[in-house]
């Protein structure tokens, strides 16, 4: 600790040059945090999803329905827990851009199959009750205003009554909460009963079955069984871990994973040649420097260490100042991702990438001070 | 001496030292090829993207939905209502007086990807038998044409370079049964060579469905649209949207070109402003490196001009070279590179990333004003070395 003067004077020889080096590696972090921000964002249900559960769809395409009557057959199935199901309803309220993620659900199975969303007791004994019921997510709830008692009409995009029309009024009966991640209480739920009686067409089908497992090491086994019931039927079915289904459903859109790495890669090789080129530069303006430095009595391991500490006080100031505008700026695009703080995690990766980016473009400096001949230094050989 | 002369002078004398400070020249070369580099690979999706959807419709054809479907997979339109839609006015006509149009039924079917073999979502349109009347543009390139009550499809190109099991004489299991690629078609590289085409009552007789997602009519010219329109909206066992078909696939594309663009431009621009700051350390160690040269040539006589324009010069020369360096490996690695996303109907569009001279001249843009910019305050200080001081203590 006594030396951090002595590496902060050393940092700031050439005012000039270390500032615009510390900018440039500001602005990599800035952007480090804001794209690996994004693809966690992205991957969020991949990692929360559960892995007791499994998600059976049609095995044509998963937009295609399922029989109801599959329920009873799936719950038979040794190894299944318990079952429910679901539809996508598709649905905006008043105008297209305010999607809502909506689904009917039967109440109990559905949540029983979710422990996760939190509903008081007498909010879902309410919403088994009332056949026009809906339970909204607290996100929801914040974003409409909406609250208990509220009638809601929701306009689906693809389900329509037998008079044609597509309006459908729900009364908001309880409002949901996940403690443990608050920007997954975002779903609209409601009575499939209401759904089915309602609907023109579909009668009798269901989107897809949701399956809690007993042992969830034979999730694969149980998921075969699952697809063998109805083998060769009309409605082949198709099981997959809820992690599996989230991650092919993210691959359709396209790699961004790929993406976002090889725009980090572009930017940190960028970087790489800057901020050494700026450390050999310093190094070899202040090779009389270190060499009195060593004369005094300082070691050769001092010295390194003296050259790799300047080099990661840059950049771990740099990639702290670029991480914190980041996470300044996240909340910005909390309408596009849908959560509003930098995950921490992104934060210990960015500072672990620092201390690396530091070793590497500091090394080649540090050793040539570590080497440095005294009589030559300071002969200016 | 004339400017002129002093300026080229100056200017080559310059240049000839770059190679004495490679190391800290290579900053800028590199950091603006990583941003122009960057900038040109999502313009070329973006434009990639929008123009498979730009590509697909012409102005006198015209897409009905149910009213209120955003996309053609969320609608649904009955038998009776596709056919008032085929006989209203403005629909053009074939020889024999039936309606070009074709109503169609939209399926999603679970293909493997090319190169990973998890499931993507395909279009299967089920297409009327006046559908390839209303879209000359479809064009068979190999095998033969699917026939109606038989269980065959044809691909576009798109699709088959992209997904697995496309190829002619192979099968693919649909609902109840198989189905053979017998052909397979071009379209222009629009939206619907990333889909597979078939008979739509074959469709929806082995799906058991007995409506349509949407209707596509072929009108007499751009200008019957509006009536064509009127008599739909204003028949009331109709409920239904209209639009121009380039007014349709444009309003799909629009969500994620803004992204893409938005992409490119803001993650473009900070790391402009990143390469700037690199720019500037280049410079202003050159101008340090050049200072006795620099207070050397002011003392004989030349003038401040010369001096300024040869940094100029140097940082345009370093950031033009960065600039097609970018470009060069952004084209190299990425131009025709085929890539596939999800669209707006829930199913893949397939794109060719598109690297024109117009995005080309415009990273190359970006890369000088870098430059120029980068060089402007190290200039000024060229420019302004106290002669004196500078020679003395060199």
């Amino acid at each position: 600790m006594k030396y951090l003067p002595l590496v902060w004077a050393g940092l700031w020889r050439k005012r000039t040059r270390t500032l615009f080096t510390l900018l440039s590696i500001v602005i990599a972090f800035l952007l480090f945090g804001m794209l690996q921000g994004t693809n966690a964002a992205f991957s969020r249900g991949v990692e929360g999803a559960n892995v007791n559960r499994l998600v059976t769809v049609s095995r044509i395409s998963f937009t295609e329905d399922l029989p109801f009557a599959d329920l009873v057959q799936i719950e038979a199935v040794p190894g299944v827990d318990h079952a429910a199901y679901a539809s996508w309803f598709g649905a905006y309220y008043q105008d297209p851009k305010q999607f809502v993620f909506s689904f009917p659900v039967d109440p109990e199975r559905y949540f029983n199959l979710f422990p996760e969303f939190k509903l008081p007791k007498d909010q879902m004994d309410a919403w088994v009750r009332t056949k026009t019921g809906a339970v909204i997510g607290a996100q929801v709830a914040e974003k409409y205003g909406w609250k208990i008692g509220d009638r809601v009409p929701l306009h689906s995009t693809i389900w329509t009554k037998p008079d044609g029309t597509s309006d459908w009024n729900f009364d908001i009966v309880g409002i949901y909460d996940d403690p443990d991640d608050h920007s997954r209480a975002n779903a609209f739920f409601f009575n499939h009963s209401y759904f089915d009686d309602g609907r023109a067409f579909g009668k009798g089908t269901v989107g897809w079955y949701v399956e809690r497992i007993k042992d969830p090491t034979a999730a694969v086994a149980t998921g075969a069984a699952i697809d063998h019931l109805f083998l060769n039927s009309s409605d082949e079915t198709k099981t997959q871990t809820e992690k599996e289904f989230q991650q092919s459903f993210l691959k359709q859109v396209g790699d961004i994973n790929f993406i976002v790495t090889a725009i980090l890669g572009a930017v940190f090789f960028t970087l790489l040649f800057l901020t050494g080129n700026t450390m050999m530069q310093s190094l070899r303006e202040r090779v009389p420097e270190l060499a009195v430095l060593k004369t005094l009595g300082f070691t050769d391991g001092g010295v390194l260490a003296l050259v790799l500490a300047e080099c990661l006080l840059l950049c771990v100031i740099a990639a702290l100042i670029g991480l914190a505008l980041a996470a300044a700026a996240f909340p910005l695009m909390k309408d596009i991702l849908g959560i509003v703080a930098l995950p921490p995690r992104v934060i210990g990766l960015g500072i672990g990438v620092a201390v690396l980016l530091a070793l590497i473009t500091g090394l080649p400096p540090a050793w040539r001070a570590m080497r440095l001949n005294i009589v030559d230094a300071l002969a200016g050989r | 001496m004339s400017l002129f002369k002093q300026i080229g002078a100056v200017t080559l004398m310059n240049l000839q030292s770059i190679p004495s400070r490679l190391g800290s020249s290579l900053v800028i070369v590199v950091g603006i090829a990583g941003v122009v580099g960057v900038l040109i690979s999502v313009l070329a999706m973006a434009t990639g993207f929008s123009k498979a959807l730009n590509n697909t419709g012409r102005p006198d054809r015209a897409i009905v939905l149910r009213g209120g479907s955003t996309s053609e997979l969320g609608s649904t339109i009955s038998r009776d209502n596709a056919l008032t839609i085929l006989d209203a006015p403005g629909v053009r006509k074939t020889a024999e007086g039936k309606p070009i149009g074709s109503a169609e039924v939209i399926l999603i079917v679970d293909l493997p990807q090319k190169g990973s073999d998890s499931g993507v979502n395909v279009t299967l349109r089920g297409i009327g038998p006046e559908g390839f009347d209303a879209r000359p543009e479809i064009k068979l390139i190999a095998g033969r044409m699917f026939q109606p009550a038989v269980r065959e499809l044809i691909v576009g190109k798109s699709a088959q370079a992209q997904f697995k099991g496309l190829e002619i004489g192979s099968h693919i299991a649909l609902r109840d049964s198989d189905w053979t690629v017998v052909g397979q078609f071009e379209s222009g590289g629009d939206a619907h060579e990333s889909e597979i085409l078939a008979d739509a009552e074959t469709v929806m007789s082995a799906y058991r469905r007995n409506l349509f997602q949407s209707v596509t009519v072929l009108l007499d010219d751009v200008a019957a649209f509006d009536g064509f329109k009127d008599a739909l909206t204003t028949n009331p066992t109709l409920s239904v949207d209209v639009k121009r078909e380039p007014e349709y696939y444009a309003g799909l594309s629009k969500t994620l070109k803004m992204i893409l663009f938005f992409v490119a431009y803001v993650v473009g621009g900070i790391m402009a402003v990143g390469a700037l700051f690199g720019a500037l350390n280049t410079m202003y160690s050159a101008v340090s490196a050049r200072s006795v040269e620099i207070a050397t040539l002011r003392a004989l006589g030349f003038g401040a001009t010369p001096v300024v324009i040869s940094v100029f010069a140097e940082a345009l020369l370093l950031a033009a070279a960065g600039g097609a360096i970018g470009a060069a490996l952004a084209w190299f690695f990425f131009n025709g590179n085929v890539a596939n996303t999800l669209s707006s109907n829930f199913t893949q569009l397939v794109f060719h990333l598109t690297i024109g001279p117009d995005i080309m001249l415009l990273g190359i843009a970006w890369a000088c004003a870098i430059g120029m910019i980068g060089s402007l305050f190290p200039a000024i200080r060229a420019a302004r070395l106290p002669i004196a001081v500078v020679l003395r203590a060199g």
